[in-house]
């Protein structure tokens, strides 16, 4: 991963083990940080690509987090729906050094910018 | 290798669904391009009816979102009307320009709606139905104008004069036939069905025929006149007295069009093999096919040949009809006028409103016409596509597929005597084998799935009865045939009951051994066995097993309530539904202080704050001051009362206060799904406590107690567990029969589910007959919740991770 910059989140340990975290960004929605049994880490745009749940709030197990709202499961190493379900969610570069959870910078500026969040209650 | 160029030409449901049937078996094959003249993806035009009606929106009928497309490489150009095909160059052109090559067409063009060529059709508020513009349009009418007449009464005319009199309008259908939907019905089935369509509220006039429309100084129209002179007031006119092929596009092209684009039975094109066309603008055998089933057989075969497989044929359809409109129940299919050569088997029911008649023609069925009762209709469309002989079974015919074979088959539905082989979603053209197939090896237990997985019941959903049936002979009560049991999920082959033995024979305490012990085929579970697992261990070992937070679902992670934008939704509790001045202020305050969007009162006489932000909820807990009303949990959620003794002149028992008694006692009960009691004074039964999981009645000498009665999906009314007299035996009755439903019940079970699969009776010997036990179980209940935690105000006890309300930030210029 030479001549590319990475940012620190947070912690491994400040993310819940089969949990997850939001990440805010200066633009766009936020980005979940996902923790698995193998304390391996994921980053996400959180948004689900059926109708924009929020997956950070979803139950992780294995590789995939089941959204919150209607139950799709969305791969956390790919962002794509599993089967009978189709669709993507954005997947943004993660790692972990020493202990500390990396994004790429370059990619939180840029990434899935214009993603909307859902629109809920009277002023929808 | 180039990929060749495939270029369709409308984007509707034919053809996409030949487009869909052409990505299953040769996905790599061709580079794909769309034009549809609307501006939409493909929807679901057979429902504009039920969204005319209101009872579905656009969003719901549309097949392919533009996400579709683009996932499936496909340049749709949407809003763009194709104006010409050049055959020689193997161009198409839009008109606004856009060009696409190809070196396959598919020409899905559809029809266009007739109009009566008749003075006056173009004024304003003349519309056909056919598209969702059209849809919008007589909304925006509804809103707007009192009195729509309706041109047709054929199948469309009908939906669309019930949908606009459901928006509020004052309808009349005038139809030039002598009775409604003639090519669908006889006279008799035709006169019961305007007879409740008018109960409804429907006008109609028979024999009429239009002569001109009458605009106003406005220029929109505003009555309609008769041949006879007659005239009635219009604002708005819809027609729908039939379609026609729309060939302009081919015609213009030099393909050859008679009554449709003329094709072969491989749908190609009789002019120009290169071109396809499916749909109702293809005249196959000189029919054009105007329903959804026809439509889609085309669409498998044109897709079989456009992937160079080169087999099936299309030899034509004999089609059913079924309206949509709900709560009208009509069928009819083949020859159902009858006549010369001819027999017919006719019931007539007037009164109950059932008409069912069979016409047979020599020693077979050739036509059924059903009124009001239409559960045999794809066992008659069955027999007639077969053209079976029926001597054997002429006498039972009438009575219905059920009433073949002996005599002995009780409780078994028509789902069960089916055939594998037997069709039963005649839209996707899905047959029992198919749906059972997929209910086994996909381990699929809801409707939904199994409309995902096969598309039965996908489109106008007019089989969802029958689906369902099969849905649950197959799924569910499978006892007898073998014991064979479903299995919590896919993560292992043990069920529920397995499951709670094994946690309870071998002490189990956490979720890790316990997937050890069953042999979990998956690290950690999925999403639907985690928050089971964690249910059953926290049930069965009150105070020893551990509650585990990520194995809960967000709504009892975060305890607060999850809404469609991610934003959550706070209610707090009121005991028995009483509430004070200063709980009311200081749920004000908190509603202007956090800016919360919605205040609304729930069903279960409680204040629901929507649009919390996940961020805000402590300091709104907080500033409440109100214990959590675990709305959102598988937990006691409220307890309903009617004002009772204290106040009401009628009342013969304190209902409020015995509500508040038993919420106090319970509240903080989780349980296998929610729980709602109600407590009412007197038998007027004002709570509703005839359908809550615990439902309890006063009456003069005491306290009725039923259970297991459930409000939502499919209401069900509770059954009478007993009767008692004192308030604290309906503490002890009610407390025990939910010690025992938590005990016994499988996760997502209601109370109702429950008490089906073990039977009253044995509920009673537990609870009514077995003093001692009751006791015990009331104890082991009182055990469990003594000392639990309300999780808004104890987070450490609520085992509540607090890091899930705060946000992460980069941090700002430093990389590593």
């Amino acid at each position: 991963m030479k001549g590319k910059d990475w940012t620190p989140i947070c912690r491994v340990d400040e993310i819940p083990v089969l949990g997850a975290r939001r990440v805010a960004r200066e633009r766009g929605m936020d980005v979940a940080v996902f923790r698995n049994g193998e304390d391996q880490v994921f980053a996400l745009l959180d948004r689900c690509p059926h109708q924009g749940g929020p997956l950070s709030q979803g139950i992780v197990f294995g590789t995939s987090v089941a959204c919150p709202l209607h139950n799709w499961t969305i791969g956390l190493e790919d962002g794509q729906a599993r089967s009978p379900d189709a669709g993507c969610t954005q997947r943004f570069a993660c790692r972990v050094q020493d202990g500390q959870v990396l994004l790429d910078p370059v990619e939180l500026a840029t990434l899935a910018l214009e993603e909307q969040p859902p629109k809920a209650g009277p002023c929808r | 290798m180039k990929k060749m160029k495939l270029v369709m030409v409308g984007n509707g449901m034919a053809g996409m669904r030949t487009i869909e049937e052409l990505l299953k078996i040769r996905p790599e094959l061709y580079d794909i391009a769309v034009f549809g003249a609307e501006p939409h993806p493909n929807y679901n035009r057979i429902l504009l009816s039920p969204v005319l009606a209101g009872e579905q929106t656009l969003d719901e009928i549309v097949l392919n979102s533009w996400d579709w497309y683009e996932q499936n490489h496909i340049r749709l150009h949407a809003g763009r009307k194709v104006v010409q095909i050049d055959r020689v160059r193997r161009i198409v052109r839009a008109g606004d320009g856009t060009e696409e090559e190809y070196d396959r067409l598919l020409l899905c063009t559809g029809s266009n709606p007739f109009l009566l060529p008749v003075p006056g059709k173009d004024l304003q508020g003349v519309i056909a139905y056919r598209d969702i513009a059209d849809t919008h349009a007589m909304i925006e009418a509804a809103r707007k104008y009192r009195t729509a007449v309706v041109i047709g009464g054929g199948l469309l005319g009908l939906e669309a004069a019930n949908g606009l009199m459901k928006r509020g309008m004052d309808v009349s259908v005038v139809h030039v036939m002598p009775w409604l939907m003639e090519r669908q019905l006889d006279d008799a089935a035709g006169r019961l069905l305007q007879k409740s369509l008018e109960e409804r509220g429907l006008k109609f006039l028979l024999g009429a025929h239009t002569q001109e429309l009458v605009g106003g100084d406005d220029g929109r129209v505003k009555a309609i006149r008769f041949k006879d002179g007659s005239q009635i007031d219009a604002d708005l006119v819809v027609m729908a007295v039939g379609i026609r092929p729309s060939t302009e596009l081919a015609e213009k092209a030099g393909i050859h069009c008679q009554r449709g684009i003329v094709v072969h039975d491989t749908m190609q094109t009789v002019t120009d093999a290169r071109i396809y066309s499916v749909g109702e603008c293809a005249a196959h055998r000189g029919i054009a096919y105007g329903l959804v089933a026809p439509l889609f057989e085309q669409a498998k075969v044109a897709a079989n040949h456009l992937a160079q497989f080169g087999i099936g044929r299309y030899s034509g359809s004999l089609t059913s009809t079924k309206l949509k409109v709900t709560g009208i129940d009509l069928f009819s299919a083949g020859d159902f006028m009858g006549g010369e050569g001819t027999e017919e088997i006719v019931m007539s029911d007037p009164h109950a409103s059932v008409y069912k008649k069979l016409v047979i023609r020599d020693d077979r069925l050739v036509g059924a016409c059903l009124y009001g009762d239409t559960v045999d209709g794809s066992w008659y469309f069955k027999l007639l596509r077969e053209g079976r002989r029926i001597a054997d079974i002429r006498d039972k015919l009438m009575f219905g597929e059920s009433n073949l074979g002996d005599a002995g088959h009780q409780g078994q539905d028509k789902a069960a005597c089916m055939g594998d082989g037997d069709e039963v979603c005649g839209c996707n053209g899905v047959t029992k084998g198919t749906i059972c197939k997929a209910i086994k090896e996909k381990g699929l237990f809801t409707l939904d799935e199994v409309r995902r997985h096969t598309k039965a019941s996908a489109s106008c959903g007019s089989c969802t009865g029958l689906v369902e049936q099969i849905l649950m002979s197959t799924a569910g009560g499978d006892y007898s045939a073998a014991p064979k049991k479903k299995a919590l999920c896919g993560c292992t082959e043990h069920s529920h009951q397995e499951v709670r033995d094994a946690i309870r024979n071998n002490r189990l305490l956490t979720i890790a051994d316990t997937m050890r012990l069953l042999e979990w085929r998956t690290p950690n579970g999925c999403a639907s066995c985690r928050p089971a697992l964690n249910y059953y261990l926290i049930s069965t070992w009150p105070k020893e097993a551990k509650d585990d937070p990520q194995s809960r679902a967000i709504n009892e992670r975060s305890h607060a309530n999850i809404q469609k934008d991610g934003s959550y939704s706070v209610i707090p509790r009121m005991w028995g539904g009483e509430t004070t001045a200063s709980e009311l202020r200081r749920i004000a305050d908190v509603v202007d202080k956090y800016r919360i969007p919605t205040v609304k009162l729930t069903g279960g006489q409680r204040i629901d704050l929507l649009g919390v932000k996940k961020e805000d909820l402590p300091q709104v807990w907080q500033d409440l001051g109100l214990p959590s009303g675990h709305a959102y949990a598988k937990a006691l959620r409220t307890v309903k009362t009617c004002v009772g003794s204290e106040w009401c002149r009628f009342g013969t028992q304190d209902s409020t206060q015995m509500g508040k008694d038993l919420e106090r006692a319970l509240w903080r009960m989780y349980a296998p799904h929610k729980v709602k009691l109600a407590v009412s004074g007197c038998p007027r039964n004002c709570a509703e406590s005839g359908i809550k999981d615990v439902g309890v009645i006063g009456v003069d000498s005491g306290w009725e107690i039923h259970v297991g009665g459930n409000g939502g999906i499919k209401t069900e009314a509770g059954q009478f567990l007993c009767k008692v007299k004192t308030r604290q035996e309906v503490l002890e009755y009610s407390g025990a029969f939910l010690q025992l439903y938590r005990e016994e019940g499988w996760y997502l079970e209601r109370t109702v589910h429950y008490l089906r699969r073990v039977g009253l009776a044995y509920v009673k010997t537990k609870i009514v007959d077995d003093s001692a036990g009751r006791k015990a179980l009331w104890e082991r209940l009182q055990f469990a919740l003594d000392g639990e935690p309300d999780p808004w105000f104890e987070h450490d006890k609520a085992a509540l991770d607090s890091r899930q309300f705060t946000r992460l930030h980069a941090e700002e210029g430093q990389t590593a």
